[in-house]
């Protein structure tokens, strides 16, 4: 790991703590816990490495400085985990999320529930979306539905973190609006990465887009 | 070419701290950031940054080290250094024509500041100091989901794997005189590599799944570590606690 990967980290992806209010802060933790657990219970032990090596593509992901003008952005792709993942993308990205924080700082301990919601539920809205078109016909705008939920993986999460923000206090809502206007120009990068991600997927390996649910066993 | 490290580096405790139980180091972090975020008062939150330095010290982690890891933090606090003064209402401290800033905004933004950084601190000396497997072992009995344990030690196992796997396709991008610029050209080509990472990422880990049936996995790890509660933890555990609980009477609002 690189000095640089670290130093720049934009957009603002992980609240820390110290900054949220008691209440947000429990609605995070809340919201998170269920998630995980409905998550776990249709993960079943067979598909734990599946999920973890994207919780770990997630992870080895968001340190791709992608170049944006004079800065640089890094990726999310919580809109490529829901679609690949569904509800068993609410446990990765918390795993995703704890090893950053206690090994990297990113973020906090008691906002961990919090940052995990941010993330984890536009994942699950992208899943719910886009998982039923792309499996009707894989290959055929693929790269539309990646697109879309990539945009919309990144804009949701935006928007949560300033929520977030701005339901702490009035006085945090111009630092929310300028987080919310940071994520803009990622979006557009997110649905580019995405959409090219699900078309190259859904050409070199369309079963791990649409999963067999049917056989669920490698033989 | 730099030197390829793992993302995953825990800094090497002292003596002192690596023997104590990794448990009592995580129920530690999450109690220092408990009390950290409910302080109000200036030199308590100095007193916690002090005592959150002595944790990192005390995990391995220089000067140096713990600047680096501290340097993300520095643009959401440049956002809240630069509007908090402003929205605050208070006793004005600085005047710019129609905008006024209040010191009562600035010692919100200093508040926000030292808690942030104490915190992560903390956490980085007392828990970033773990080895990733033996922090997993630590929060399953700690109570943790079995599944979602699982789901850790795999994701631990994997990020070593993809992050390797990562800098071969980069490589061989470098090798075919990709420089990554500011274009859809670009975006486009790192979704292939993200879209090749994944693939495969995922054919080994079927490899490895059937490795490990073959050799009688059933699904479930049996969890083989030796984590003992010493006499030195209950020793560590009241220090810690007394210190806590000092930090909460000293940061009480006035």
């Amino acid at each position: 790991m690189s000095a640089r990967l670290l130093a720049e980290r934009a957009p603002i992806a992980h609240i820390p703590d110290g900054v949220l209010a008691a209440p947000v802060l429990v609605t995070g933790a809340v919201v998170t816990a269920g998630a995980v657990l409905v998550g776990l219970r249709q993960l079943d032990y067979e598909r734990i490495p599946q999920a973890a090596v994207l919780a770990a593509a997630f992870f080895v992901a968001s340190l791709i400085a992608v170049p944006l003008g004079p800065s640089s952005v890094h990726l999310l792709l919580n809109g490529l985990m829901g679609l690949v993942l569904g509800w068993a993308a609410a446990p990765a990205i918390l795993v995703a999320l704890a090893l950053q924080a206690v090994f990297f700082g990113f973020g906090g301990l008691l906002v961990l529930g919090v940052n995990t919601m941010n993330m984890a539920v536009p994942a699950l809205v992208c899943a719910a979306l886009f998982r039923a078109p792309l499996r009707r016909h894989p290959g055929r705008g693929a790269f539309l539905i990646g697109a879309g939920a990539g945009a919309l993986g990144v804009l949701l999460t935006g928007v949560l973190i300033a929520v977030a923000l701005a339901a702490s206090g009035s006085a945090l809502a111009p630092a929310a609006k300028i987080i919310l206007l940071t994520y803009l120009p990622l979006a557009l990068v997110e649905a580019v990465v995405t959409g090219a991600a699900v078309t190259f997927l859904g050409r070199v390996a369309p079963e791990i887009l649409c999963p067999p649910e049917a056989t669920g066993h490698d033989r | 070419m730099r030197v390829a490290t793992t993302p995953l580096t825990p800094s090497t405790a002292g003596d002192w701290l690596a023997t104590r139980d990794a448990r009592l180091r995580i129920l530690a972090a999450v109690a220092f950031a408990l009390v950290t975020v409910g302080l109000e008062r200036l030199p308590a939150l100095l007193l916690a940054l002090i005592l959150a330095a002595a944790a990192a010290a005390a995990g391995g982690l220089t000067l140096g080290n713990a600047l680096r890891r501290l340097a993300p933090l520095a643009g959401l606090l440049a956002i809240l250094f630069a509007t908090l003064p402003l929205m605050v209402p208070g006793t004005p401290w600085l005047e710019l024509g129609p905008l006024s800033a209040s010191r009562e905004g600035l010692l919100e933004a200093m508040r926000i500041a030292l808690k942030a950084s104490a915190v992560v601190l903390a956490m980085l000396g007392l828990v970033g100091s773990l080895d990733p497997v033996t922090l997993g072992h630590a929060l399953a009995r700690l109570g943790l989901p079995d599944k979602l344990v699982h789901l850790f030690l795999f994701t631990v196992r994997y990020i070593d794997v993809l992050h390797g796997e990562y800098r071969r396709l980069r490589q061989a991008l470098r090798a075919r005189a990709f420089v990554p610029r500011s274009d859809a050209h670009t975006w486009r080509t790192l979704g292939w590599l993200v879209g090749m990472l994944l693939v495969r990422s995922l054919e080994r880990a079927r490899r490895v799944t059937a490795a490990m049936k073959c050799r009688g996995f059933a699904g479930h790890f049996y969890r083989l570590d030796q984590l003992a509660w010493h006499r030195g933890d209950t020793a560590a555990a009241l220090g810690a606690g007394a210190t806590l609980a000092l930090l909460f009477l000293l940061g009480r609002p006035a």
